[in-house]
């Protein structure tokens, strides 16, 4: 590997240096977290303009992480979707079973560099979290992860894992009890402890500069993929597939093929109970521009500005907004977003398992189902990459359920 | 009707000539009912603040405390509008001739339209507006509008500002500058951080805008301690939990009045 995930992107516009994206981003955030926004700003440019930094960072990425993660051909399951070819990369499996490594492993760096001893992180699914207590039991660093109370009890392996790791799991009861909850106190915790802390933020949104470094330090997902089907399949993919919550793992996967006009990046939105229902995380389909947590983007909110209460069957999708980058890639036509219902996942999570043997993450049945649409529409000449953003074992026990897998004897079936 | 800007600044210049600081209190909009609400601006203002703020709630208060955000939570569950804000600043301003801010986060302000909600709120005969997460550089909207409806825009500076910040940031303001005494979310503390001394005194080498000091102070001792460097005392969570703590809205609002004399006595050094 070489340094090739912090080219800057060709036309070198976005983000501005005030970290907008079109009319996008920027960085909302009270004057007490100026002064260490700025300096993770500085010393990420100084970092990513550092052999030694960008070495460190690839010598993990292979050695503890496992990368290149593989580029795997999934023909049963693509017989389901119109016949085509279909390719999925395999995030789900890098160490610690997800693609949150790569920015953990980073972020993780760049506290070392900037020396500070305490990471924070928040968590949704629990994927995050566990990446970053894995990075601060290798690196030697403190470790406080904050998850909503709900998560706490549908992720309770992940829970237990990041506890194993030597970090601190703090549930959040405050709101929703979910994602966007947990990074409201997270951002506390930053604001009170900023002096010795780092926050270690899990998708590519917040304030500048962490929407476009987290989308870096994944980068590397999308520039593995096109090498690789390029050698598999001899050509470019049609479409490139990814889910999104806050959506660090479709940016990472898009930027692989941001100058290729002829690869179609689409992102798969949650649905969760339909979007005509109310009861969803859709917020590029059915929200609006506002401010949460330091950027400008799009958001499920009423009309006086209140944030309203997502919903989705996967805790990591279940935000209320989405970063910046993805409101811009939309509204300049670059990329296109559908939202994906709990059950059309659902069928997608179950489908790979059968025919190929994966359970994937119920994040990234999303995208699994999402291929199935766009396969169905393209026909059997398609070829389509997916990005298989993470492993389904957390999932275990929201399956169950939902497929009445318990032994309903026992009473664990509804 | 122009907003009450003027009566701001008059309102601190007279505590300065009086030779002490100003009391300025904090006071959710909605909590425990709009009703209520306002009865709770009108008794602080009453018992010896000279300023309030209006608090705007947010469903996701961010850069505020748990006592703070459990106001907010109970104030939209029972439905408050940014209408029901303005009433409480029109009905507090028309009962006390006081001058009141209103302080919230950037989002409800964004949304509801920048000018719409700059003209209402002069209307309702407010003096301005607090944005803590609406930082200087993005800020040229808002006080364009502010300027033209005569309202004040405070912004918050903090200890790690640097001093050529400090006067990026005062330059853009007006009314007072917002000292944030300690690192930290608001929330009331034990002791009041020595650092607001310092932070104060950088401040002033950079504006000639009145410097008052927030978060932190719950008692008279403590609003006396902070009365002797800075030319106002603000004081939020400690009204909050006063309220909260109280069995009741009639025994929420003597809480408060006795708070307030107290603190009032604090910033004119008699503790």
């Amino acid at each position: 590997m070489s340094s090739e995930f912090f080219i800057p992107d060709p036309e070198g516009q976005v983000p501005s240096a005030e970290g907008y994206f079109g009319a996008f981003g920027g960085k909302f955030i009270p004057e007490a977290l100026v002064a260490a926004v700025d300096e993770v700003a500085v010393e990420y440019e100084k970092a990513k303009a550092d052999p030694a930094f960008v070495a460190e960072f690839e010598d993990r990425l292979v050695n503890y992480s496992g990368r290149p993660s593989a580029l795997t051909e999934v023909p049963r399951f693509a017989e389901h979707a119109g016949g085509g070819r279909i390719f999925l990369k395999r995030e789900d499996l890098n160490h610690t079973g997800s693609h949150k490594i790569n920015n953990v492993l980073g972020q993780a760096l760049l506290t070392k560099r900037m020396g500070k001893p305490r990471v924070i992180a928040e968590t949704g699914a629990g994927q995050h979290g566990v990446a970053t207590a894995t990075a601060c039991a290798l690196f030697g660093l403190e470790c406080t992860v904050y998850m909503g109370e709900i998560d706490t009890e549908r992720q309770a392996l992940n829970v237990a894992r990041m506890r194993m790791l030597g970090a601190e799991v703090i549930p959040v009861k405050s709101g929703s009890r979910t994602l966007k909850d947990a990074i409201n106190e997270a951002f506390r915790d930053w604001v009170a402890n900023v002096d010795r802390t780092h926050y270690i933020f899990g998708t590519a949104a917040g304030p500048h500069p962490f929407p476009a470094m987290v989308r870096d330090f994944h980068r590397v997902i999308g520039v593995e993929a096109r090498r690789q089907i390029l050698e598999r399949a001899g050509r470019l993919p049609d479409a490139a597939i990814a889910c999104v919550g806050g959506g660090s793992n479709a940016l990472g996967l898009f930027h692989g093929f941001l100058p290729d006009s002829g690869v179609r990046l689409i992102g798969c939105e949650a649905a969760g109970h339909g979007v005509e229902s109310g009861e969803h995380a859709a917020s590029l389909s059915a929200g609006e521009p506002g401010i949460l947590h330091g950027s400008r983007s799009y958001l499920l909110q009423d009309e006086e500005g209140q944030i309203t209460e997502p919903y989705s069957i996967s805790a990591g999708l279940d935000y209320p907004g989405i970063g910046p980058e993805h409101a811009y890639l939309r509204d300049i036509g670059r990329a296109e977003y559908r939202a994906v219902t709990d059950d059309a996942a659902m069928q997608a999570f179950r489908l790979l398992s059968r025919t190929e043997g994966i359970i994937p993450a119920i994040e990234s049945a999303h995208a699994l189902a999402g291929a199935l649409e766009v396969g169905r529409e393209l026909g059997k000449d398609s070829l389509l990459v997916v990005n298989l953003s993470g492993r389904g074992d957390k999932d275990m026990d929201t399956a169950a359920r939902y497929f009445e897998l318990y032994d309903a004897a026992e009473g664990e079936s509804k | 009707m122009s907003g009450n800007i003027q009566l701001l600044n008059d309102t601190l210049a007279q505590a300065r000539a009086e030779g002490r600081s100003a009391l300025i209190a904090y006071v959710p909009a909605g909590f425990p009912t709009v009703d209520g609400g306002i009865e709770a601006v009108k008794a602080v203002l009453e018992s010896g603040a000279d300023v309030v703020e209006v608090g705007l709630p947010h469903s996701d208060p961010v850069f505020d405390g748990p006592v703070i955000q459990t106001a907010d939570d109970i104030a939209l569950r029972g439905g408050l509008k940014i209408a029901d804000v303005m009433r409480t600043v029109r009905e507090a301003h028309a009962a006390t001739g006081k001058p009141i801010l209103v302080m919230t986060y950037w989002n409800p302000v964004d949304r509801y339209g920048v000018e719409r909600f700059a003209v209402e709120l002069a209307e309702a005969g407010g003096a301005g507006c607090i944005l803590p997460d609406l930082p200087v550089q993005e800020s040229a909207t808002w006080r364009e509008h502010a300027e033209k409806q005569g309202l004040a825009t405070v912004f918050v500076v903090a200890p790690s500002n640097k001093d050529e910040r400090l006067k990026e940031i005062t330059a853009a303001g007006s009314g007072f500058v917002y000292a944030a005494s300690l690192m930290g979310v608001t929330g009331t503390r034990a002791s009041v951080g020595e650092a607001a001394a310092a932070l104060v005194q950088r401040t002033r080498a950079a504006t000639e805008l009145p410097v008052c000091v927030g978060i932190g102070v719950s008692n008279g001792e403590q609003a006396a301690e902070v009365a002797g460097f800075a030319d106002g005392v603000i004081v939020g969570s400690a009204f909050v939990k006063a309220l909260l703590d109280a069995p009741d809205e009639a025994a929420g609002l003597a809480a408060i009045r006795t708070l307030t004399a107290e603190l009032a006595k604090g910033v004119r050094g008699n503790v």
